[in-house]
């Protein structure tokens, strides 16, 4: 090595691998104006589909009327479900074993369904013609309360499933009903309730709300009668998995089809299913021969497409009269809406709701779940969450606050005497999970320490004996959480989405001068992959980030992988990304090897080369390896520097965090002001901490949100009251809290790079930190539990319910 | 429906088009004049991706007609950056990692660049409330705030210095 050799650090600065706040390599068209989404698409003898939508929640459909929408000119036809059933195409699997209406057959379920896909030349005409077709309904009663749903006389509603008593996830009990899971052990819980010194008990609601990404659904569908070739963009946050389905709707052979998932505005779970509009899109594509843009908008957005939770959770929870917890019961009614189109894997109908025990050590719980079906729209997705990971951590961190207030206990401590201990990795859970590692006790610490939650406690008893005294209207709450998720879906053994196994994968190709191209499975959808995979990479490979182009969502040329949702990109796409950067560098080492006439165990790897044990002046560099892959004929080597990687997870990742937030209450009226937010996660080995620190910001606001404000509620007669952003709460910078972010480290032993995930995290801790703090404020007037969203008329009722507006 | 001639100056260059009178202004924008980087969020002007100023003010152009915009002056965020490259909010934008999935980065970058005008130094207060008409549904707005506050004071200094 002579003196212009960069030292190792130097070296490794340069590459902007794992570790380095990179700046992201999308920003630069996206600060432009130079994304393309997908309604930026425009193509020649493009054409437009819109829907005609049901007013009604639940109705006959008597007969429907196109002749004047038909009259509008530049109106090309008007799809009904009998158009499509010719092609089997009027109803369509569902991702959770239920089949859901394309278009309505016969009759509709839920306010905002699908009638008729009108199609034409311009949006102004196919608006138009929308507007001027006439649907004949025969009104039908309504059924909008899971727990009404399942009285014995309840209207039916999903006729095509009558006289069957068995459903894709076991018996149905009753005819609105869709499937009952259960895990663990009943009987033993049960005696575990009857014994204990002391048994909490609470139904806790976590309220149906909507991902509401900034871009909403849509596609274009592309028909090539020539070749045979169906082309389709959209907003799809698996593309890989759409083409399959597609295939099979559609009898295309999957070599004939071709997604791409174009810019994605946004996704938190939107963007996972399959809906009606796709189906319609390529439909009318392959009839009239032309590319067809189908674009909701946003009342069509927040009435039809993926809903998020609607759990309504009886929790018991045992202790003894220390505190130390002994078991865990959960019963949950489960709001599917009118077809059960929840996007979880295959064999869990529930999700991952079994994680719901949190970071406790409970010795024995039982988890019960029925599924319901209601006149509200389909959705169930994972709303910036893992499998139903939120309403689980939800539910225990209430459960452990109901719990403090029984025993009498701080609920700090409460947390800290059930924590399973660093010793106890990997643990078993009571419910079946292995957590893979984790040191909670240390972040608990940190968290309190931090926030100085003595302090904070004192000033709160000093503020509550001023409230009584009369000297302030003004409550203080303070909201812990410590939660467990469970991310990186997931071992193929267990995890499957429609039949597909959920690994992921990475293709890299390195160029004869040394830079990179590696193609993965995944998706972005403002989680920077183009930034953090190629950190990942140059880690792995010794090649400069900035010299690693990342690609993704074009299902012709990247490998088969499940897509981006559920915290699974890193995990899993990491660890393949990882992985096939290992395969790389181990024919390197042999190229270098012969380069150097040494054997390959003479050499080390040492940040972008390969050197001669205790020759460090003899090496050679990943760049000349990848040249001399291409211009040198290698003995028993093949030319070229290629490698793929499928990575099948032998478990899940468990990331955990530490969330407190301070809030002050106006008791007379309801307003909640968010003083501090203080989010400490642990995600495992971190690839970038900007781009972490941004996720946490945004899920935490998503948090907010949903704690504070956001719902999708029905009225009595199905009426969807929170159809715009008019009345369904997306915060602005106004309202916004600010947040403290920190960490602790704890690597996933299983990972090739230790990673966790992070993107979820701050929307599962983010929402019990949220609600905790509102009931915190009123724990010491007696209250235990309050239904979400927190908004301020709900908790002026909470203050006027208590006695405190006398 | 009868189409109309609209004349508007966008980004400094003098545009022509034939558009109904109910059609849009981001309508006008994004499908008949190609300039894409204009998004669409909601119909309710809520949003705010939509965000493009006319005639010295920002407006929504979701709920501007074509025909109220006849004979304006826009500017939309493919007219934000100069001959020498990106603006100096942009690349605060992606100093400070005030965006992710891009989307509402148009409308919240054509905002700040007027609100800047409106206010050249203004207090995190004052950009929160200025802001408030433009929803982020991945940053949290903590950096975006941040990224407009830098962006502010370098403008400032560089004003200064010239």
């Amino acid at each position: 090595m002579n003196d212009l050799t960069p030292d190792q650090t130097a070296r490794a600065t340069a590459l902007k691998g794992m570790g380095s706040s990179r700046k992201r390599v999308e920003d630069a068209r996206f600060t432009q104006g130079k994304g393309n989404y997908v309604d930026d698409i425009k193509m020649t003898g493009m054409i437009y589909g819109d829907f005609v939508r049901s007013q009604y929640a639940h109705a006959r459909i008597k007969g429907v009327d196109t002749a004047a929408a038909l009259a509008v000119p530049g109106i090309i036809a008007v799809l009904q479900a009998a158009d499509l059933a010719p092609l089997g195409l009027h109803w369509m699997p569902t991702l959770a074993g239920d089949k859901q209406m394309v278009l309505a057959d016969g009759k509709v379920l839920f306010q905002g369904q699908e009638i008729a896909f009108v199609v034409g030349e311009t949006r102004a005409a196919v608006a138009d013609a929308c507007e001027l077709v006439v649907v004949d309904y025969e009104e039908l009663p309504v059924v909008v309360d899971p727990f009404k749903a399942m009285a014995a006389g309840a209207p039916v509603l999903r006729e095509d499933l009558a006289g069957q008593t068995k459903g894709p996830h076991g018996d149905r009990i009753h005819h609105n009903h869709i499937f009952r899971w259960e895990v663990g052990d009943k009987p033993a819980t049960e005696a575990v309730l009857a014994g204990a010194d002391v048994v909490a008990e609470e139904m806790v609601y976590y309220h149906r709300t909507h991902p509401c990404p900034l871009e909403t659904c849509g596609c274009v569908a592309s028909m090539d009668k020539i070749n045979g070739k169906l082309t389709m963009w959209g907003t799809f946050q698996a593309p890989h998995v759409v083409r399959t389905v597609a295939s099979l709707l559609s009898g295309i052979p999957e070599s004939s089809i071709r997604i791409v998932s174009p810019d994605i505005g946004g996704g938190f779970g939107n963007k996972v299913g399959v809906y009606p509009g796709y189906v319609c899109a390529i439909v009318a594509s392959i009839v009239t021969g032309r590319p067809v843009k189908w674009i909701e908008d946003r009342m069509d957005n927040l009435m039809a497409t993926a809903f998020a939770r609607d759990y309504w959770m009886h929790g018991k929870i045992a202790a003894t009269a220390e505190g130390k917890i002994t078991g865990l019961w959960c019963h949950t009614t489960a709001d599917h809406g009118a077809f059960d189109a929840c996007a979880d894997p295959t064999k869990f109908p529930a999700g991952f709701m079994s994680i719901c025990t949190g970071s406790y050590d409970i010795p024995v719980a039982y988890l019960g779940v029925d599924g319901v079906y209601t006149n509200k729209a389909p959705g169930g997705v994972a709303y910036r969450c893992s499998f139903r990971v939120t309403e689980a951590a939800y539910f225990i961190e209430r459960m452990i606050e109901i719990l403090a207030i029984k025993l009498n206990m701080d609920a700090a401590e409460l947390r800290r005497i059930n924590f399973i201990r660093k010793d106890q990795f990997p643990y078993q859970s009571a419910l079946g999970w292995e957590y893979d590692s984790g040191d909670y006790h240390t972040a608990w610490d940190k968290a309190l320490k931090a926030v100085n939650y003595t302090g904070l406690r004192a000033e709160q008893a000093t503020r509550l004996a001023d409230f009584k005294a009369g000297k302030t209207r003004s409550l203080m709450g303070i909201g812990l959480c410590h939660f467990t998720e469970i991310v990186g879906a997931g071992p193929v053994k267990n995890c499957d989405i429609l039949g597909m196994g959920m690994f992921d994968s990475c293709e890299i190709r390195i160029h004869p001068t040394g830079s990179a191209l590696a193609r993965l499975g995944t998706i972005s959808q403002g989680q920077g992959h183009a930034t953090t995979f190629a950190q990942i990479l140059a880690t792995e490979t010794g090649i400069p980030a900035d010299q690693i182009t990342i690609e993704e969502g074009d299902t012709d040329t990247a490998p088969y992988g499940l897509g981006t949702y559920g915290s699974r990109s890193t995990p899993v796409a990491g660890a393949a990304t990882a992985l096939a950067g290992r395969k790389i560098r181990a024919k390197a080492q042999m190229i270098a090897a012969y380069l150097l006439e040494v054997h390959d165990n003479d050499l080390e790897w040492d940040v972008d080369r390969f050197v001669v044990k205790g020759v460090p002046e003899r090496f050679k560099t990943m760049k000349e390896c990848a040249y001399a892959a291409y211009n040198q004929a290698i003995p028993g080597l093949e030319p070229g520097l290629e490698a793929v990687s499928y990575y099948d997870p032998p478990n899940m990742t468990y990331p955990f965090g530490a969330y407190i937030c301070v809030m002050d209450i106006d008791v007379d009226t309801g307003v909640a002001d968010i003083r501090s937010f203080y989010a400490l996660d642990d995600c495992g080995t971190r690839i970038n901490p900007m781009i972490i620190e941004g996720q946490v910001h945004g899920g935490a606001t998503e948090a907010y949100a949903i704690a504070m404000g956001q719902e999708v509620a029905y009225d009595e007669m199905g009426n969807c009251m929170n159809s715009t952003l008019m009345d369904f709460f997306l915060p602005t910078a106004w309202e916004t809290p600010h947040y403290t972010t920190d960490h602790t480290e704890t690597p996933s032993p299983h990972h090739p790079i230790g990673a966790k995930g992070v993107g979820e995290s701050p929307n599962v801790g983010g929402v019990p930190a949220f609600s905790n703090a509102v009931h915190d404020a009123f724990r010491s007037f007696g209250l235990t539990q309050s239904h979400m969203p927190h908004d301020h008329w709900r908790i002026w009722r909470i203050a006027n319910q208590l006695g405190l507006h006398e | 429906m009868k189409k109309m001639h609209i004349e508007l100056t966008v980004n400094g260059q003098p545009m022509e088009t034939l558009a109904e009178p109910r059609e849009l202004l981001v309508h006008v924008l994004r499908e008949r004049l190609g300039l894409t980087g204009t998004h669409i969020g909601c119909e309710t002007s809520h949003c705010g991706v939509c965000t493009v100023d006319m005639n010295g003010k920002s407006v929504k152009s979701c709920t501007v007609f074509a025909a109220q915009a006849n004979g304006a002056t826009i500017t939309t965020i493919e007219g934000i950056a100069g001959a020498d490259g990106m603006h100096i909010l942009q690349s605060s934008f992606r100093e400070h990692h005030g965006l992710q999935c891009g989307y509402c980065t148009p409308g919240m970058i054509t905002r700040a660049w007027r609100l800047l005008q409106e206010n050249p130094s203004p207090t995190e207060e004052e950009v929160r409330f200025g802001m408030a008409g433009n929803l982020c549904r991945c940053t949290g707005y903590q950096n975006i705030v941040k990224a407009i506050l830098h962006a502010a004071s370098e403008m400032s200094a560089k004003e200064a210095a010239e």
